[in-house]
């Protein structure tokens, strides 16, 4: 993918008027203190890393955002989006039980897990239960489409569009307090905003 | 939950945070649990915060009790939209029906302020005919109040949150000026007015409730676009920081971290107080009065958690209409890559309206209306858009991404009708208070549907005069409503026109709960006029000896 924004760093403004304690004490967090495996087995940990490697490919990142200790992190603190249909089980168990179909599912239809599948193999499986074309008996307890649009994508999305390097990426101006901005009309850019390659 | 989610309370000893400084204090007054209150308020956000504020100027004994924390915007609100998540109600509900509603952060505030710490401002009033939708426009039912009757109080509240607004709204009877002038318009509103001129349809700059000007201890809005999460420097005027320092200094009590659990009543059938969590300890504060402004799921849950043998079914529910006629509006969307760079995140996220569609009645093939917006999101709640509603993933999605800057969409705020089968029940799971959970079951109507038809194709085509390429659609909904609507006859309503209940004469409601019909318009502002009103009405009635 060619850099849209090239050379633009968001955390270039980390000493700027962009920036203030409270946001340089999250993203401090947020860069500094990946958390470590507390919720997912060492297996489901593994699993999810391989589906999030291609919800969010990174190929071109020697460091790539990371996305499986954050899920796993929100599901230690069994914190979720505050609401849930009355047919998904409540969350830590629709993850557990959604990898675990989810894993099933690869062996109906390639006979190994997976993570053993190749990169065409594995988008071809979650695009099925993107699709809602499934295989496994254990998508009864968690619906499949559901648990990949609104739990793996979903997720995954917010995760990776919540870090600076992505923000970097799409030319978003990043944290704004207390500066904020000044030209606001088509095409006016300030010049702590990210310029497009021409 | 982990220690992070469990903050401890901030207000007592004498004292509550000072809104406007870090670390800072302001005094507060405080009432033992055993001292009977003139009013204990549940709830502190725009019906809350603000009928508190009119009691306590009254003169009134009044203790305010919010589930969530009491926030100091300057040291506690970072510029990122993940760490904000938490001025939302997380704690788990049930969603269900043929198009189940999104809830958390969609629709909910968590603390003191509600849902105005992150709302986006938008400060419309309903159009006139609305208060009478049944008997001028056939549909819905009608208010038991005149637009007359409510739009002094409309005026009170645009002054006292210094709306900037335009110098002529194009649509509704004529007002008294916004107090103050209207923002510079963002690329994402010019947009929505250049497609709007060349269609040859009225639009405007949104009557806003953010400070254009110097306000106090409020600088003028620096446009950093964070508002649906927290506006750190104070230009936002929520209920946070307008009404709740007013509540303070006359005398009332903000009690933060405190969970309301039951509404107890005496031997006659009136409320005695309420039973609430605070500090991991259940505790009952004594009132003559009680209001319940806790939005519409938690006040409907309530009433229903609070149920007793005089009340089987909940209080204030002897119509059985506690819960029912939920009504959100409906949020259909229409997005658009541009030429030009909009870069959409800065400045308030919505900054130009058409009510067109409000206030024409001719040529519609459905009942209500709908206003539409300019959008800004951010760039985690836009993939999480472009994801779930385009379906992208993997590298398709990471390309989507890249035009994040030359992307510009409309948003309508769509009425849905009041219907009896939309509502708010107890489920059998409990939280972690132990008090049974809201159940939220909600459907289209045929009507709710051709609306949206409706919106999705007229918008469709102002993005594309405007200039917008490869336009597609999304479908959301915002604010809940209608769940304890008023009326003025006791077996078609579950409170009168003051808020207070048929059934249990010292319970009041005051909060977006109390709406027959939603309109076409955001009701934060309806909200709060109503709850200048009802912070009106009672010290009237108590003067004449009819509290």
């Amino acid at each position: 993918m060619k850099p849209r924004y090239p050379g633009y760093q968001v955390l270039a403004k980390w000493n700027s008027p962009s920036f203030d304690d409270s946001t340089r004490a999250v993203l401090a967090r947020r860069l500094g203190q990946v958390p470590p495996r507390r919720f997912l087995t060492e297996a489901e940990w593994a699993l999810l890393e391989a589906v999030n490697r291609r919800l969010l490919p990174q190929p071109e990142r020697s460091e790539p955002i990371p996305i499986t200790p954050w899920i796993d992190a929100m599901l230690h603190e069994d914190r979720g989006e505050g609401y849930r249909r009355p047919d998904m089980p409540p969350l830590r168990q629709a993850w557990r039980l959604g990898l675990a179909a989810l894993d099933d599912e690869a062996r109906r239809q390639h006979g190994q897990g997976f993570a053993a599948l190749d990169g065409a193999a594995q988008d071809a499986l979650l695009q099925t239960l993107a699709d809602n074309r499934v295989l496994s008996p254990q998508w009864q307890a968690v619906h499949a489409q559901r648990f990949f649009v609104h739990l793996l994508l979903k997720t995954a999305a917010g995760i990776y569009y919540a870090h600076p390097a992505a923000w970097d990426e799409i030319g978003f101006g990043g944290p704004a307090s207390p500066r904020g901005y000044v030209r606001l009309g088509f095409g006016q850019r300030d010049p702590w905003e990210a310029r497009e390659a021409p | 939950m982990n220690s992070q989610d469990q903050p401890a309370p901030r207000t007592g000893a004498g004292r509550a945070p000072d809104v406007f400084r870090r670390g800072g204090w302001v005094p507060m007054r405080e009432y033992r649990d055993d001292e009977a209150v003139d009013f204990a308020i549940v709830g502190a956000g725009a019906g809350g915060a603000t009928v508190a504020c009119k009691l306590a100027e009254a003169g009134f004994s009044v203790v305010v009790l919010e589930a969530g924390p009491f926030w100091r915007p300057l040291e506690d609100f970072a510029s990122d939209e993940e760490s904000q998540q938490q001025l939302y109600w997380l704690d788990e509900r049930l969603t269900s029906g043929a198009d189940p509603i999104a809830l958390g952060g969609n629709n909910s505030g968590w603390g003191v302020g509600g849902s105005t710490v992150h709302f986006s401002m938008i400060s419309l009033r309903l159009r006139p005919e609305w208060l009478r939708a049944r008997s001028l426009l056939g549909y819905g039912v009608d208010w038991p109040i005149s637009y007359a009757e409510l739009a002094p109080y409309y005026e009170e509240a645009e002054h006292a949150l210094a709306i900037a607004g335009p110098l002529r709204y194009p649509w509704g009877p004529p007002h008294r000026r916004y107090p103050y002038r209207e923002h510079e318009m963002n690329a994402a509103g010019l947009v929505l007015a250049r497609g709007a001129e060349r269609l040859n349809v009225p639009w405007s700059a949104v009557p806003l409730a953010t400070v254009s000007a110097p306000r106090g201890k409020s600088p003028p809005c620096v446009y950093r676009g964070f508002c649906n999460f927290g506006c750190s420097t104070n230009a936002k005027q929520s209920a946070l920081v307008v009404w709740i320092p007013r509540a303070l200094r006359a005398g009332a009590e903000v009690r933060d971290l405190a969970m309301a659990g039951r509404i107890e009543l005496d031997a006659q059938g009136l409320a005695s107080g309420v039973h609430y969590r605070r500090a991991d300890a259940w505790r009952f504060q004594r009132a003559r009065n009680v209001v319940v402004a806790g939005y519409a799921i938690e006040t409907p849950r309530l009433l229903l958690n609070s149920a007793c043998a005089r009340f089987p079914q909940g209080l204030a529910n002897r119509s059985g209409l506690v819960g029912t006629h939920l009504t959100t509006h409906a949020g259909p969307g229409v997005w658009a890559r541009f030429d030009e760079e909009i870069r959409w995140n800065k400045g308030p996220p919505n900054m130009a309206v058409c009510e067109h569609w409000n206030y024409t009645d001719a040529g519609k093939d459905f009942a209500g209306g709908y206003a539409f917006m300019s959008q800004g999101p951010l760039p985690r709640a836009w993939a999480q858009l472009v994801a779930t509603a385009r379906g992208l993933w993997g590298a398709a999605l990471r390309e989507a991404m890249l035009d994040y800057n030359h992307m510009s969409g409309l948003v309508a705020v769509a009425e849905t009708e009041p219907r009896n089968c939309n509502r708010v029940t107890l489920a059998e799971e409990r939280d972690r208070y132990g008090l049974p959970i809201a159940h939220v079951a909600f459907s289209y109507s045929d009507n709710d549907r051709r609306m949206q038809a409706h919106a999705t194709r007229f918008m469709r085509r102002m993005l594309e005069a405007a200039g917008g390429r490869a336009t597609w659609t999304s479908d959301d909904t915002s604010h809940i409503l209608g769940t304890c609507r008023m009326g003025s006859d006791p077996d078609a309503s579950v409170v009168d026109a003051d808020g207070r209940s048929w059934d249990v004469r010292n319970l009041w409601i005051c909060d977006g709960s109390l709406f027959p019909t939603c309109g076409g318009v955001n009701p934060s502002l309806t909200i709060q006029a109503l709850a200048c009103r009802i912070g009106a009405r009672i010290p009237a009635l108590a003067a004449r000896g009819e509290l």
